[in-house]
């Protein structure tokens, strides 16, 4: 007995020193992660203040301090133009989208009908052809409507939200934990499922709500592939990421480097700052519904 | 082979069980899985399919038969039925859709007239019948030269794939409304009160909510994917390209040449280039997934910790990666590894690295296939992170305080710990997001096509079908170079492309969703 409890308090104050060592590793680790995550984004800054060339220099920081990129990007370049552009049909998206996605997912995941099973199976077999085939005609027909070009970015936006029912999976998962209960009592009150949803389930939805509105704005940032074709080089309707993407080609890159971190930058800062003030939300959904599936 | 209990299992030595289960899924679990599921399941889809049919047929022939007259005529006019028995508004809508089918269909630039011009999958015919040209015209008396339009394939080909749709849509309207004619004719007999349209309406936003919710985004689905789809695989099939775009030279079809071409792996064949991409596309999905999921996991599992501080902060640095548009980041990190680019330009001061550069007369690291290979990975990483962190995180809160109490109780290290219920229970839970975190990286355009654009090219295989085939490349990549990235515009070879990512994607889906027993193991955590 007395044996056994020695043993007890031996390896307890073992676990507390190796605990302790556990700890400081993690730390170690932590932090140099950290200065791994952050350092483009510092790298990025610090070479969008720098004068004295405008290509890579290979060096971190800048020998003179100045905005000469940023007065650039905006008087020589139509970063403007791309950057209201982006931003107007992020709006767009976020708010079509948002329509989309909730009523496909909403549907599928509380209501029950014939066939609910053979769609999700449907769509999961959609999901599997690379969206980008789809492209080649809907530009054949977008160039006859004149959704191409400089009409681009309304181009887009329906690109964007029209098949974006297909991703209702996250939003899904959020819908699948609310529980049943609360529909039937509605429905015992008597509710229509019409006031089921608005009064009874979206107020409690609030988070994913927002989830699909912070996708939806963040879609048209970031997608170069669609852009690109859509766009088709005209200046008039791009979107930063396709205007942006220019400029690193080859033979420019050595007059615009800077400019395109100074643009990035521009970028980045509302975007993150968006993000980082919703972030509850996105995080909300995606560890609650993206694992559910 | 024998199959053991419990308790022999159990007596097994660990390499021993390791044996046995790999036994066990060669020989067992993968052999029923492909009768069993795989053939016998579809047999009985087929089968029940076919009974399926047959039902309507004789529900039809039972309705004709032993309906009333007006049923009888509503098989001829649309919805007759519907206004014989009182629902006015249904009737009329059905009405309407048969006159402007009928219509559409016979005028002279309708449905017959564009299916005729289509000449479906009939080898050497071209899609569209007249062929525009230049020709001789004279106007005030002078002669010009001018370009005549004939036809453009690309919309025959459109308006005979729509009308397609039509026609089936038209059947299906057909028997809905006949069903209902019989519906509304027993419910008469029975004596009961028929839906009017006052009922339809309310149903709308109660009972059949659904098909409210459903309407918009369904229809938008069907015309910007399953209408392009459809098309894009009957491409496929044709030889659209920019030699032969439709409009000044009518395409027409190949049947499956194609094909034969991109699984040729003789001279003038794509095939040793198709090998070379699929390969590197599955290894490059592979590592994406597994290093991004396991690290994920592990920093999760850190931060998580008890008596880590900052959590909060730790988390918000990580998720400023997802919040920085991929673009962005993903050029600037491109650069960074550059020959001029900070890191790039440190990381060839090294020795080994230096020597092995100018040895093959590299000038910076992308240019070395395997590196360059290595660090499209290794940056995904970097990007990938922060999501399957976030995931995990949500995960591990659910995973019960008690079985990790009871399991220190009992002497488990933290490392068996990890093994014993950490992993189990996160393989358990996030199976199926794995297997589509694998799907969408065979697909990951942005991340290949921002960081190395698919390059160094693959001087071995040079340019195949007028598109240079790099290193890095995807199949997604290659898809998109084959479309855009040349002259020629091969949007058949294109499709062929997108075709057979499909097939990876469906029959890896179809493999791992049956044969991994992620089901199987659900009483463990309960």
């Amino acid at each position: 007995m007395e044996k056994n409890h020695n043993k007890i308090q031996k390896s307890g104050l073992g676990a507390r020193a190796s605990r302790r060592l556990a700890n400081t590793i993690i730390y170690i680790v932590l932090i140099t992660m950290t200065v791994v995550w952050l350092f483009p984004f510092f790298g990025i800054v610090m070479e969008s203040f720098k004068v004295n060339t405008r290509g890579m220099d290979g060096e971190l920081f800048p020998e003179k301090f100045g905005f000469d990129n940023y007065i650039r990007l905006f008087k020589e370049t139509d970063f403007l133009n791309w950057f209201i552009n982006t931003a107007i049909m992020g709006v767009a998206t976020a708010f079509f989208q948002t329509f989309f996605v909730l009523a496909m997912s909403y549907t599928l995941s509380r209501l029950r009908f014939k066939g609910r099973k053979g769609l999700m199976n449907l769509m999961l077999i959609l999901g599997m052809f690379p969206g980008f085939l789809t492209m080649i005609l809907i530009y054949k027909v977008f160039s006859d409507l004149g959704l191409t070009m400089q009409m681009a970015p309304v181009g887009l936006v329906i690109v964007y939200c029209a098949s974006s029912g297909m991703g209702y999976y996250v939003s899904k998962g959020f819908f699948d934990t609310i529980p049943k209960t609360l529909d039937e009592a509605a429905r015992v009150d008597g509710a229509t499922r019409l006031q089921v949803f608005y009064k009874v389930i979206m107020p409690l939805s609030s988070s994913i709500v927002i989830y699909t509105i912070l996708m939806g704005f963040m879609a048209p940032w970031g997608d170069f592939m669609l852009a690109s074709y859509i766009i088709h080089e005209n200046s008039q309707g791009m979107t930063v990421a396709v205007g942006m993407f220019e400029w690193l080609s080859k033979t420019i890159v050595n007059t615009n480097y800077t400019m395109f971190c100074a643009a990035g930058v521009v970028v980045a800062v509302p975007v993150t700052t968006v993000f980082l003030c919703l972030q509850k939300y996105y995080v909300e959904g995606v560890t609650g519904g993206a694992v559910k599936g | 082979m024998k199959k053991l209990n419990d308790l022999e299992y159990l007596k097994l030595s660990k390499m021993g069980a390791l044996w046995y289960n790999i036994k066990l899924f060669i020989l067992c679990t993968f052999p029923h899985w492909l009768w069993n599921d795989l053939c016998l399941g579809t047999w009985n889809f087929i089968k029940k399919t076919g009974r399926g049919i047959k039902n309507e047929f004789v529900d039809i022939g039972t309705t004709f038969a032993k309906g009333n007259w007006a049923v009888k005529l509503s098989f001829f006019l649309f919805g007759f039925g519907n206004l014989f028995y009182g629902q006015i508004m249904r009737g009329i809508l059905f009405l309407l859709f048969e006159i402007i089918f009928i219509a559409y269909m016979v005028i002279p630039s309708g449905g017959i007239h564009w299916l005729s011009k289509c000449n479906f999958f009939q080898t050497g015919m071209t899609v569209g019948t007249e062929q525009g040209g230049m020709q001789e015209v004279e106007m005030y008396g002078d002669k010009f030269t001018i370009w005549v339009a004939g036809d453009d394939s690309v919309k025959v080909l459109l308006y005979g794939l729509l009308t397609i749709l039509f026609i089936v849509a038209f059947i299906w309207t057909w028997r809905t409304q006949v069903k209902q004619c019989r519906i509304c004719m027993d419910i008469t007999a029975k004596g009961k009160k028929i839906k009017s349209a006052k009922d339809d309406m309310r149903s709308l936003v109660d009972d059949e909510f659904h098909k409210t919710l459903l309407a918009v985004p369904l229809m938008g689905i069907l015309m910007f994917t399953v209408l392009p789809i459809i098309y894009m695989v009957l491409i496929a099939f044709t030889s659209y390209d920019a030699a032969h775009d439709g409009y000044s030279n009518l395409f027409s079809w190949v049947g499956w040449e194609h094909f034969n071409e991109l699984f040729n792996f003789g001279e003038g064949g794509l095939g040793l280039a198709f090998g070379e991409i699929l390969s590197w596309t599955l290894m490059w999905s592979f590592f994406a997934t597994f290093t991004n999921y396991f690290l994920g996991m592990f920093v999760a599992i850190m931060i998580n910790k008890k008596g880590i501080q900052l959590k909060k902060f730790w988390r918000t640095v990580l998720v400023m990666t997802i919040a920085i548009p991929q673009f962005v980041s993903l050029l600037y990190v491109s650069k960074l590894f550059d020959s001029s680019g900070i890191i790039g330009e440190a990381l060839g001061e090294i020795g080994f690295i230096k020597e092995f550069l100018s040895a093959n007369h590299y000038i910076s690291l992308w240019d070395s296939p395997t590196i360059a290979k290595i660090l499209v990975i290794v940056i995904n990483i970097w990007v990938g992170i922060p999501y399957v962190m976030l995931q995990a995180t949500g995960i591990l809160m659910n995973i019960p305080a008690d079985l990790y109490e009871s399991s220190r109780v009992d002497g488990a290290s933290a490392w068996q710990q990890y093994t014993k219920i950490t992993l189990p229970y996160m393989l358990f839970v996030t199976g199926p997001a794995l297997l589509t975190s694998f799907v969408s990286n065979l697909n990951n355009f942005n991340v290949i096509y921002l960081l190395s654009g698919g390059n160094p090219l693959n001087t071995e295989l040079g340019v195949q079908g007028g598109v240079s085939v790099g290193h890095t490349d995807l199949l997604i990549t290659w898809l998109y170079k084959m479309a855009l990235g040349s002259a020629e515009s091969k949007y058949y070879m294109a499709s062929v492309i997108g075709i057979l990512i499909f097939a990876v994607c469906a029959v890896l889906s179809l493999i791992i969703y049956n044969v991994i027993p992620s089901t199987k193991n659900e009483e463990d955590f309960k």
